[in-house]
């Protein structure tokens, strides 16, 4: 049986008492995956992050994290849990050893512990040689991961991750992510992130959902989440000029065909089965393919079909756009 | 699922590694460090030297008075005499300016309590740099939610208390570390000690000090941690530094001030800091008046860290 990690049920947040930013949201999040809240800023994302990690109040609702309730029990909640906010939170004024002991006595860690395992940590995320820096000296990505050491220093059972690659440009971004993903083998973590970066979450993530306004409009594993879709896309045209939709249409796992001025566009489940399949009945009635491509559907598709619209930065508060730009502004120095 | 320590995360260490690390942020920076120095020697120099009250009562103020021989005629005189007396001018400007160096002295004395001014107003900026010194309690609480660093303590099982306490106890002990440097200074430049101070004085001194220290910062706390944005609190603090400051004895004193003036004076914990100080420095010892200071200043810091901390308790969490 798999053991639930995280469950929102009707989790709701209103600011000012009209804004409403999570509107009663479900959710479960199961033990050892990676679960990924997918959507635009201001969808929501970094609101539901922070009423699980304490730092909000539902207005409504309740949630819980390995079973303890995020109000009732919050400092039960906070002391198994591991959080790398999206901004750089590190003092920069400090060394990046000094930040993950002071991380480590926040969680009352003894120091003769947490000396060990911050050098531990740092080993892990490469920044042994940066130790007794300052942080003010250290680049977006080497940030990133102290932030990611600092939230590790409890040896926390969930980890919560919000835009855990926001401003790292891509090489580093690809990077972080194996860290992720190596700490979360090493650890034996639940891991949920929030992302608006389509690849990240297709990347990362064993199961997403995507947050839209406020609310969970779809959720599932990303593959799940594409074949919903109703399957891959394969294109043919043929050198004829015949309609043979019909033809198309009778071949087995073909879901939808459009004849798009000569090129039909087919809908189908398995693509990379379909396709042959397809050529041979077209072959058999004596047409020629002569141009044939297959498109896996990405998230970006499955985003624009439950959103209705491309992912895209939305309006966003002034909050968060100033957190960001504080977060942007430090990942580009150094 | 992975093994995981459990571990009891104590008020002491919290408030320890939290008060350090503001501590060590500020001691790291030797720029800051010097213009802390810096301030209160500039403050020193133009309040205490370039107002030179001492100067207005001193009889070089008379100048080269060019008084002209006071002739009397000797009728006028009792018993009357023969002829005419003389009495030279240099004598009668020699006698007034002794006598008008006498009155300077004890006009000082009445109106200040010390016979010099410079004493007197190097006590008083000890107060105004506690004073401002505790305003970065609120600064910095804004300035840690602004960088999200209060969001990451707060997720923290750290006690809330420590979150509070460790920005009030760093306001206080900087306030401390800055009346400690202006007391240094204002010694070598002149300040006069009083016969009756003794180092135990001393610890009297950083008593007063940190109690008024714990109940402004904790006020100030209060009013600023809900803002994200500096203005806030910069507003608070302008509103209320020069009110504080100059409706109490911090730089002359209430006896003469109009009548409203000193009914804000006598509720102003500056005023009872600044007479507890100069009670245990520059002025002879009374101790009765200590004592009402310091029952005072305990009122006061215990009642308003009360409220600040309970009110930032509640505002801590969204």
């Amino acid at each position: 049986m798999i053991e639930t990690v995280i469950k929102a049920e009707g989790l709701t947040r209103i600011f000012n008492k009209n804004l409403v930013a999570v509107d009663h949201i479900n959710f479960d999040v199961k033990d050892s995956e990676i679960f990924g809240f997918l959507g635009p800023n201001g969808a929501g994302k970094t609101t539901t992050i922070n009423m699980l990690i304490t730092i909000l109040k539902p207005t409504e609702g309740k949630a819980s994290v390995l079973g303890y309730d995020i109000v009732k029990q919050a400092n039960d909640v906070r002391k198994v849990i591991g959080v790398v906010p999206q901004e750089y939170t590190a003092d920069e004024d400090l060394t990046g050893y000094e930040n993950i002991v002071l991380c480590a006595d926040l969680y009352g860690i003894p120091r003769e512990i947490s000396k060990k395992r911050a050098l531990e940590l740092l080993e892990l995320v490469e920044l042994t040689g940066f130790k007794d820096k300052k942080v003010e000296t250290y680049s977006g990505g080497m940030r990133r991961r102290l932030e990611l050491a600092c939230g590790l220093v409890n040896r926390p059972k969930v980890l919560f991750l919000d835009e855990p690659t926001l401003g790292l440009d891509v090489q580093t971004r690809t990077a972080t992510w194996d860290y992720i993903r190596r700490l979360k083998d090493e650890y034996g973590m639940t891991l949920f992130m929030t992302t608006h970066y389509l690849e990240e979450a297709d990347a990362l993530c064993d199961r997403i959902a995507i947050i839209d306004h406020g609310k969970i409009v779809a959720t599932g594993s990303p593959s799940e989440l594409k074949g919903s879709l109703g399957g891959d896309i394969i294109t043919i045209s043929i050198r004829e000029n015949a309609d043979v939709s019909g033809i198309i249409q009778a071949v087995e796992h073909v879901k939808e065909v459009k004849n798009e001025n000569g090129a039909y566009r087919i809908k189908a489940e398995s693509g990379e089965i379909t396709a042959p399949l397809v050529i041979e009945a077209l072959r058999k009635k004596g047409y020629t393919v002569t141009k044939l491509s297959l498109t896996e559907p990405t998230l970006n598709e499955v985003y624009l079909e439950y959103t209705g619209r491309a992912m895209r930065d939305t309006e966003e508060s002034k909050e968060a756009f100033r957190a960001q730009r504080i977060t942007l502004r430090r990942a580009r120095s150094g | 699922m992975s093994k995981s320590n459990e571990f009891h995360p104590s008020l002491t260490q919290g408030l320890r590694a939290l008060t350090l690390r503001e501590l060590k942020k500020w001691l790291k920076d030797p720029v800051m460090l010097l213009m802390f120095v810096l301030q209160p020697l500039i403050w020193m120099g133009l309040l205490g030297k370039a107002m030179n009250i001492n100067a207005m009562f001193s009889s070089n103020n008379l100048g080269n008075m060019e008084i002209p021989n006071v002739q009397i005629p000797g009728s006028m005189l009792n018993p009357p005499v023969n002829g005419v007396l003389v009495i030279p001018g240099k004598l009668i400007a020699q006698q007034l300016q002794q006598m008008f160096s006498d009155i300077g002295a004890r006009v000082m004395q009445n109106t200040f309590g010390v016979v010099d001014y410079f004493s007197y107003m190097s006590i008083g900026m000890v107060s105004m740099i506690v004073m401002t010194t505790t305003m970065f309690s609120g600064m910095s609480i804004v300035w840690d939610r602004r960088l999200g660093f209060l969001d990451k303590v707060i997720s923290t099982p750290v006690s809330r208390a420590a979150i509070i306490f460790a920005k009030v106890l760093n306001a206080t002990l900087r306030a401390m570390f800055q009346a400690t440097i202006i007391l240094a200074l204002a010694y070598t430049l002149g300040l006069q000690l009083s016969p009756d101070f003794t180092l135990f004085n001393i610890l009297g001194v950083y008593a007063a000090i940190f109690l008024l220290g714990v109940g402004l910062s904790s006020v100030f706390l209060a009013f600023s941690i809900r803002s994200t944005r500096m203005e806030r609190p910069m507003q608070f603090i302008s509103l209320i530094t020069m009110p504080l400051m100059f409706a109490s004895n911090t730089f002359f004193p209430i006896s003469l001030m109009p009548s409203w003036i000193q009914a804000i004076a006598r509720v102003n914990p500056l005023t009872y800091l600044t007479d507890a100080l100069r009670q245990l420095t520059i002025m002879p010892l009374d101790v009765s008046a200590v004592v009402v200071d310091f029952i005072y200043l305990g009122i006061f810091a215990t009642i308003l860290a009360t409220i600040g901390i309970l009110l930032s308790w509640r505002y801590l969490t969204k």
